[in-house]
């Protein structure tokens, strides 16, 4: 199992280097990040110049991925760096050149991502660490919140259908898990805001609020969060509850079949220990790896959330920076989110053996 | 030798007559046709499509795109009213001739990029699963790569990347915002991993089969096995899944529309006619409703069909 482990990591570090060299480019080509530079505008083309050299943006996308990557606080100083001149080969030129790497005209400072310097914003000149870590804990609030409701739910609904298959109510709940799941996100959330948030107030109910974490005036207090998170958590629940509800129904349906359940019903064991002791924790053994799996489609899910609902998690922080080519933060968020989703793939591998001991990894 | 003891019949053994002697044997069309019809969900889907196609190709008659970009800031933000049935927008077009020429739009870049990621995904699980080795290792490496960022963020950053400086482009006699074509080629190209997958894992299973032994021993090209003998053979699941990957292209354009890094306009998508619509939440609902519910409805008619169609296609439903 340990072997099985470390060779699953092994596998990863290829697996995010691509990833991380495919992206690096297409942010580098993505547009200026001197002209939305945090709100001032550069207009002299000498500032422009300097701006660039300073930033480290006129050098190759090779040696910016590389300092990237380990740093550039071992290039040298020197005066002049010669610009070669080969055509449309000149950045292959450039980046095949080792001067292009070595030679600079200060010492750098940077550490590289190897090293756990993850740079410098573009945007507001603060370390990308500390731009994440203020925005990672709304996400994992929101995030962790709707887990939690999307699985109880789920197996709420999914046991009862399974126990209750072809009457009135099964029949309803499987309509509208059709229609939850084939809903967009966007419109459940428009729809929920215009019902409970526009016409509650209309009709003077207690109304839910639509935008932020918590009103200017009465401060980030828990309650305040909580009211304000039922929205954005339902709003990224919804589809999640549909199709794993449809899931754990005829997982369960499946298992009530089998023959150990037949057994247990025979042994006259009480109808609550077969259904929640012998069926469910069968059927349950598939939704562990599908809510490690579905991560993806979560943060997915969470960045259109956050957007909608003005919530100041990592998506918004994501599309705000994608917006002004802030490369450090862009770099830093993917990769955090591939980091995680790798993890979250061998956890899922590891949980599935260890819960079905048919399952051996070598 | 001896002879035998036993008494011969009279008559000779009367032959069993097979049901499929009295009834021609319905064939593999019929089965599945018969199978589809059962099903209530698939035929409301396909019912439900067809009248939105209808809707979004046939209004084409009844409005003009010229109709659909007309600007009137004197009348914006209009509810419903007998002149304009579904509104007007911020800049004062008519939001039903929107829908129908933004859902030509949407359903041809559901379609085109289905079309994308069927040729990626069947090229690459097909070379992946025939040949195997050190292919098989580098496209499934690529695979997971592709896999492990979440679709929508990496659509965001090649949305941006490819976005830059696409100019319009003319088609049939009509004027397309450039990026359109960006965004189905976006699309495509990240949506195929999972049906690659599938058709991988398909090809791993049917190459074992003694027909393909066969195939090859009379000396059929590795070109013809691929395409003649064992794409026929698991066609089903890929056509379930394109199917399915309509609806998902269709929800992804709208998603990064409406995260304003999609299509431009003037042309219309049911997408990015919500684009900004949050903002109008309370003062004009018909901004968002009419787009977003079309999308809903496109999705799941959409996704009853092809849940109709991997009941129907597989050949081992016993449902008739």
């Amino acid at each position: 199992m340990t072997r099985y482990i470390i060779r699953r990591l092994l596998q990863a570090i290829p697996l995010l280097f691509i990833i991380s060299v495919v992206l690096f480019v297409m942010m580098n080509a993505m547009g200026d990040p001197l002209a939305t530079m945090g709100g001032r505008k550069v207009t002299k083309p000498a500032d422009r110049i300097r701006l660039a050299h300073q930033l480290g943006l006129d050098k190759p996308v090779c040696a910016q991925y590389i300092y990237w990557l380990i740093g550039n606080d071992w290039t040298k100083q020197v005066g002049e760096i010669p610009k070669p001149n080969a055509g449309v080969f000149t950045p292959i030129v450039q980046c095949l050149d080792p001067r292009t790497y070595i030679d600079a005209d200060a010492a750098g400072v940077r550490k590289g991502v190897l090293r756990g310097d993850w740079g410098i914003s573009l945007v507001n000149r603060q370390p990308v660490t500390k731009v994440i870590g203020a925005r990672l804990p709304n996400t994992l609030l929101l995030m962790v919140t709707a887990e939690v409701i999307i699985i109880s739910a789920a197996l709420l609904i999914g046991i009862y259908s399974a126990l209750h298959q072809y009457t009135a109510m099964d029949n309803f709940t499987t309509a509208t898990t059709f229609v939850f799941y084939s809903m967009p996100v966007f419109f459940f959330a428009l729809l929920a805001m215009y019902l409970f948030s526009v016409n509650f107030r209309k009709w003077g109910l207690p109304y839910l609020p639509t935008v932020g974490m918590f009103e200017p005036g009465a401060g980030q207090t828990v309650i305040q969060v909580a009211w304000h998170m039922v929205l954005p958590v339902a709003t990224l629940s919804f589809g999640f509850i549909a199709g794993y509800s449809r899931y754990i129904r005829s997982a369960m349906l499946e298992t009530l079949e089998q023959d150990y359940v037949r057994t247990a019903k025979a042994k006259g064991l009480p109808r609550p220990e077969v259904v929640y002791v012998h069926a469910l924790k069968n059927a349950a053994l598939p939704i562990v790896t599908l809510v490690a799996l579905d991560l993806p489609f979560l943060l997915g899910g969470a960045i259109v959330t956050e957007r909608i609902f003005g919530w100041p998690g990592m998506g918004r922080l994501f599309l705000d920076h994608v917006e002004r080519s802030d490369t450090a933060v862009v770099m830093g968020i993917l990769m955090m989110i591939a980091v995680a989703v790798i993890i979250f793939q061998i956890i899922a591998d590891i949980t599935y053996a260890w819960l079905d001991p048919r399952i051996r990894y070598k | 030798m001896t002879t035998t003891t036993l008494e011969q019949p009279q008559q000779g053994i009367p032959r069993l007559t097979p049901d499929e002697l009295e009834t021609p044997p319905l064939s593999l069309s019929q089965l599945t046709w018969r199978r589809f019809r059962r099903h209530r969900m698939a035929i409301f889907g396909a019912i439900t499509l067809f009248l939105i196609v209808v809707y979004a190709f046939g209004g084409m008659l009844v409005f003009s795109e010229a109709d659909a970009n007309h600007t009137e800031t004197g009348n914006a933000l209009q509810a419903p009213t007998a002149q304009h049935p579904f509104g007007t927008d911020t800049i004062g077009r008519d939001i039903l001739a929107r829908t129908i020429y933004g859902g030509q739009i949407s359903i041809i870049i559901g379609l085109t990029a289905m079309l994308v990621e069927v040729i990626f995904g069947v090229t690459i699980g097909a070379l992946s699963g025939y040949f195997g080795g050190w292919l098989d290792n580098v496209l499934m490496r690529i695979t997971e790569a592709v896999l492990v960022v979440p679709q929508i963020f990496l659509l965001l950053v090649m949305a941006r990347y490819f976005s830059q400086s696409i100019p319009n482009i003319k088609f049939i006699g009509r004027t397309f915002s450039g990026s359109v074509l960006v965004i189905i080629f976006v699309i495509g190209i990240t949506s195929w991993p999972y049906l690659a997958r599938i058709v991988r894992a398909q090809f791993l299973s049917v190459k074992t089969n003694d027909f393909i032994l066969a195939a090859r021993a009379t000396g059929t090209s590795t070109r013809d096995i691929i395409i003649r003998h064992i794409l026929p053979n698991i066609s089903a699941p890929i056509i379930v899944s394109a199917t399915l990957s309509v609806a998902a292209a269709i929800i992804l354009e709208a998603y990064i529309s409406f995260l304003g890094l999609g299509v431009k306009p003037p042309t219309a998508t049911w997408g990015n006619m919500l684009e900004g619509a949050y903002n109008y939440i309370e003062s004009a609902w018909w901004l968002w409703f009419f787009p977003g519910i079309l999308i809903a409805l496109i999705v799941l008619s959409i996704n009853f069909l092809g849940d109709g169609l991997r009941d129907a296609l597989d050949p081992h439903s016993r449902a008739l």
